[in-house]
């Protein structure tokens, strides 16, 4: 069948549903189409918080904000980008709080604020309370308060409807494929814009924070059809995954006083990070974690803990009550008694599809716009969190890109034609569910957990080029492995055997974007480590990646510069 | 550890009724139900259906019957049993199956839209954000926790008797905005939840506070949901 709609948002985590609720009432027709329902999207596992310079536990200042975005970016984000982002974080929270969002209060009735990793007062001095939060379910409650203003706007949501594909005609983006999961049918959407808000890759990493809708689908499709991805190599690890499960404990957890530890009950992120120790920006603690274990002072099993045990009972369960829930419920742990077992887990993607502040999906390094389509949220890169992001952050970016690029089809949408759908747009779907449904070789599960453990064995938290090469090459036999993938249901109804190998799909087709632009950046920077270039290169690499899928001859990698306003390149100390 | 799982199935293009098939796992005591689902799913029998996605309590997607118990497979480690290696999963009930272990959410859905499930605040609001005293906003803490996974609607004697009831999760969602102290639409949502099919067909069983997975006192909201609506007389 095929519906007509001006507006489709593939997505209704954070992202798309902020974009939905600006476009809303606007007189033009908008649908969102997501594979999970919409209040089950991954952004309702944000624990922490969502930073602004509101100031209300004590000074703050947006340039402040802006200053420890650039620095935790590693000077790889985009400061244009990143100035309209902290500047416009103040109004941002204020309108979600007028929209509903029931955030955690001061004592005179204000929105309460904690400290986060990376943020800090005065341009580095110390530590500052910025963080916004709902107890540590902040994620969770913005997302019921959005989808729920989308419901009360009238949008119209297709929930479990999984999209296979975007429609390209003569380089526009004109709809997409999607598949009704509860019946198994194909249906074609013709839009005159397409907003992709799909979020994260996580499930490319065997360990990793991510729920198992994370399959990165949305890296996936424009870059088949010759739109680049960037900064791929950036990879996001969270230090403090539960030991085995890779389950989150929130920054939120060292915000409000936990200190991490190795086996001899040592304080180590004193020695890596004098000035905010453990409130060092997620990349540096995971490495620290990693050196901790390797040296010899992490504990048998490869872990290091997470000690909250001298903050009290009733400050553990009032502050982080989903947390201490977590690690109750899954490593029979109670934190107000004992350290908790952690190591680093897959997080988050810096990178993602190209796009300028506005949401516009650009492919190349000159920024020219991909006619119809935008991107907003984890699956975007705008960019502004570089080469690291800082906790906080990223809720941050859904809701303020998400607007944005909503407002910015808004204005553009009266002047858009509707491009005519080009002939049979669903074949390339059909013939690659009817060849997974008729494939004769392994199940997806094996190829997938081979992935899954080459990507966090060669290209996580460190790496170097013998490692790469081979996370290269293995990922193009996965892939030829993948051609003749199996499934054991054939049938119509509710197929998640098949939508999982076609998800598998996607995440191999990220994975070599990934593995590919790590190998080509022979420096360190940021989340990306590389053992055989420990340094930083400004000379040669303060510029960003782009990564171009050829299935032949494997990917071809560029560059784009990055855009600095008010702060120059420094070293980056804690 | 090897634990048998027995599961009730029912796929509508091949079977006329429902079934249970048996499957033998190698699992840790560790391992979640959801870890097991997972396990036959990938070695076993791709053709086994469930929901899920987070796999630690948070989205609600995995809301089924554990042992005659609602509750969500990603939340249930095998130790938590005692020792026991048998385990019967099930499909939630009163909603229609699809497949295997997901049922039909569009009912519970529906009755959530319907209490007006958004918050509402016509006055213009100030520069800076709403103030609201931290005692009030502790007020609608456990509400707002719902993960809308449906696991104590689908436990509610009074929904499988009729269908038409609102069910203890929309009930607590209006409970959410109701006592909000921001939120303006009160009247409207007592007039909804004031009804025949709302608040008056919780006969306080509690059976949804038994198996909630985030711990919510839903009848306590029910009760002062309707005492409230006694109050106001609408
Ligand atoms: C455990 C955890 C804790 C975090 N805590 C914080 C925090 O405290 N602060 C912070 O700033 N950030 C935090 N983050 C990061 C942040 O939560 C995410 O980056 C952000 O929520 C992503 O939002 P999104 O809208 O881009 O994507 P998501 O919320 O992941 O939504 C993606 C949407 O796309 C849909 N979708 C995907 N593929 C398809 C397809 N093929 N067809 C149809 N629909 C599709 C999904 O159904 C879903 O609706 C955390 C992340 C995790 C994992
Ligand atoms: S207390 Fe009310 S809502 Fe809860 S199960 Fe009983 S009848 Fe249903
Ligand atoms: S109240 Fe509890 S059981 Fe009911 S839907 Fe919400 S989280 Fe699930
Ligand atoms: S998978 Fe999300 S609640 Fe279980």
């Amino acid at each position: 069948m095929i519906f007509k709609h001006d507006v489709l948002i593939i997505g209704g985590g954070l992202a798309g549903s902020r974009a939905a609720i600006e476009m809303a009432g606007s007189g033009a027709d908008v649908a969102v189409l997501t594979k999970v329902y919409a209040t089950r999207s991954h952004s309702c596992a944000a624990q922490g918080g969502i930073s602004a310079a509101l100031g209300n536990r004590e000074e703050d200042n947006w340039l402040w904000h802006a200053f420890d975005t650039v620095k935790g970016s590693d000077y790889l984000g985009d400061q244009d980008a990143i100035e309209v982002m902290c500047h416009d974080a103040i109004r941002t929270i204020y309108e979600l709080e007028h929209m509903g969002v029931p955030f955690s209060r001061t004592e005179e009735g204000r929105i309460d604020q904690r400290p986060f990793g990376g943020h800090t007062r005065n341009f580095g001095e110390r530590a500052v309370r910025r963080a916004c939060y709902a107890a540590d379910r902040t994620g969770h409650v913005m997302l019921h308060t959005l989808v729920e203003g989308c419901i009360g706007r009238g949008v119209r949501f297709y929930h479990e409807f999984q999209v296979l594909d975007l429609v390209f005609n003569d380089g526009v983006c004109c709809g997409v494929v999607a598949y009704e999961i509860k019946t198994g049918r194909l249906h074609t959407f013709h839009a005159r814009a397409v907003l992709l808000a799909t979020g994260g890759y996580g499930k490319a990493f065997r360990v990793t924070s991510n729920g198992m809708a994370n399959t990165g689908d949305g890296f996936a499709w424009p870059y088949r059809h010759g739109i680049p991805l960037e900064d791929m190599e950036f990879v996001q690890f969270h230090p403090t995954g539960i030991h085995g499960f890779g389950i989150l404990l929130s920054e939120a957890a060292r915000g409000e006083g936990g200190i991490l530890r190795n086996k001899d009950g040592e304080r180590f992120m004193e020695r890596y990070a004098p000035t905010v120790k453990d409130l060092a920006p997620r990349d540096m603690v995971s490495r620290a974690i990693r050196t901790e274990i390797k040296e010899g002072r992490g504990f048998p099993g490869e872990y290091v803990v997470l000690d909250l045990t001298h903050l009290g009972k009733d400050h553990i369960e009032s502050k982080l009550p989903d947390i201490t829930s977590f690690c109750r419920i899954y490593m029979g742990i109670d934190p107000v008694e004992k350290p908790v077992p952690i190591h680093p887990t897959a997080h988050y993607a810096m990178g993602g599809v190209p796009t300028d502040i506005d949401g516009r999906v650009v492919k190349d390094a000159a920024n020219t716009p991909v006619p119809g389509l935008w991107a907003a949220g984890e699956v975007a890169c705008v960019s502004v969190h570089g080469a690291n992001r800082l906790g906080t952050n990223s809720l941050l970016d859904t809701v303020v890109f998400g607007r944005r690029g909503g407002k910015s089809i808004k204005q553009t949408l009266p002047g858009l034609e509707w491009t005519p759908l080009p002939e049979d747009p669903e074949a390339t779907v059909r013939d690659h569910i009817a060849r997974v449904k008729a494939g004769t070789g392994e199940l997806a599960a094996p190829i997938r957990k081979e992935l899954g453990e080459t990507m966090m064995n060669d290209c996580s938290v460190y790496r170097d080029e013998a490692g790469l090469t081979a996370c290269v090459a293995k990922v193009r036999e996965l892939r030829e492995r993948y051609r003749s993938v199996r499934v054991s249901d054939k049938g119509d109804v509710f197929n998640t055997d098949l939508l999982e190998a076609i998800e598998l799909g996607s995440l191999i087709d990220v994975a070599e974007g990934i593995a590919t632009a790590a190998l080509h950046r022979t420096e360190s920077r940021g989340a990306h480590s590389r053992m055989d270039h420990p340094d930083r290169d400004d000379t040669n690499w303060l510029k960003h990646s782009l990564v171009w899928r050829d299935e032949d001859r494997g990917c071809r990698v560029g560059d784009k510069p990055v855009t600095i306003t008010r702060f120059q390149p420094k070293p980056r100390s804690y | 550890m090897e634990v048998s799982f027995e599961i009730l199935r029912f796929d509508p293009s091949r079977d006329s009724s429902p079934r249970y098939q048996t499957y033998r796992v190698e699992a840790e005591p560790n391992s979640r139900i959801l870890d097991v689902l997972n396990t036959i799913k990938w070695e076993q029998d791709g053709t086994l259906t469930y929901r899920r996605s987070c796999a630690h309590g948070v989205c609600g997607s995995d809301a089924v019957v554990i042992n005659g118990k609602n509750g969500l497979a990603c939340q249930q480690l095998l130790k938590n049993y005692g020792g026991r290696t048998r385990f019967r999963i099930e499909p939630l009930p009163a909603f229609r199956v699809i497949k295997d272990l997901v049922v039909d959410m569009e009912p519970f859905f529906r009755h959530y839209e319907r209490i007006k499930p958004y918050f509402v605040n016509e006055k213009p609001p100030p520069e800076t954000e709403r103030l609201q005293d931290p005692v009030d906003r502790e007020a609608i803490d456990d509400a707002t926790k719902c993960i809308l996974c449906g696991a104590c609607t689908g436990s509610c004697p009074s929904f499988w008797s009729n269908q038409q009831y609102l069910g203890p999760a929309a009930l607590l969602k209006a409970f959410r905005f109701v006592f909000d102290t921001r939120d303006t639409a009160t009247d409207e949502r007592l007039k909804v939840v004031n009804d025949q099919d709302g608040l008056w067909r919780c006969h306080t069983i509690f059976n949804c506070n038994a198996c909630c997975p985030k711990e919510i006192d839903i009848t306590d909201a029910i009760s002062r949901l309707k005492v409230l609506a006694v109050q106001t007389r609408l």
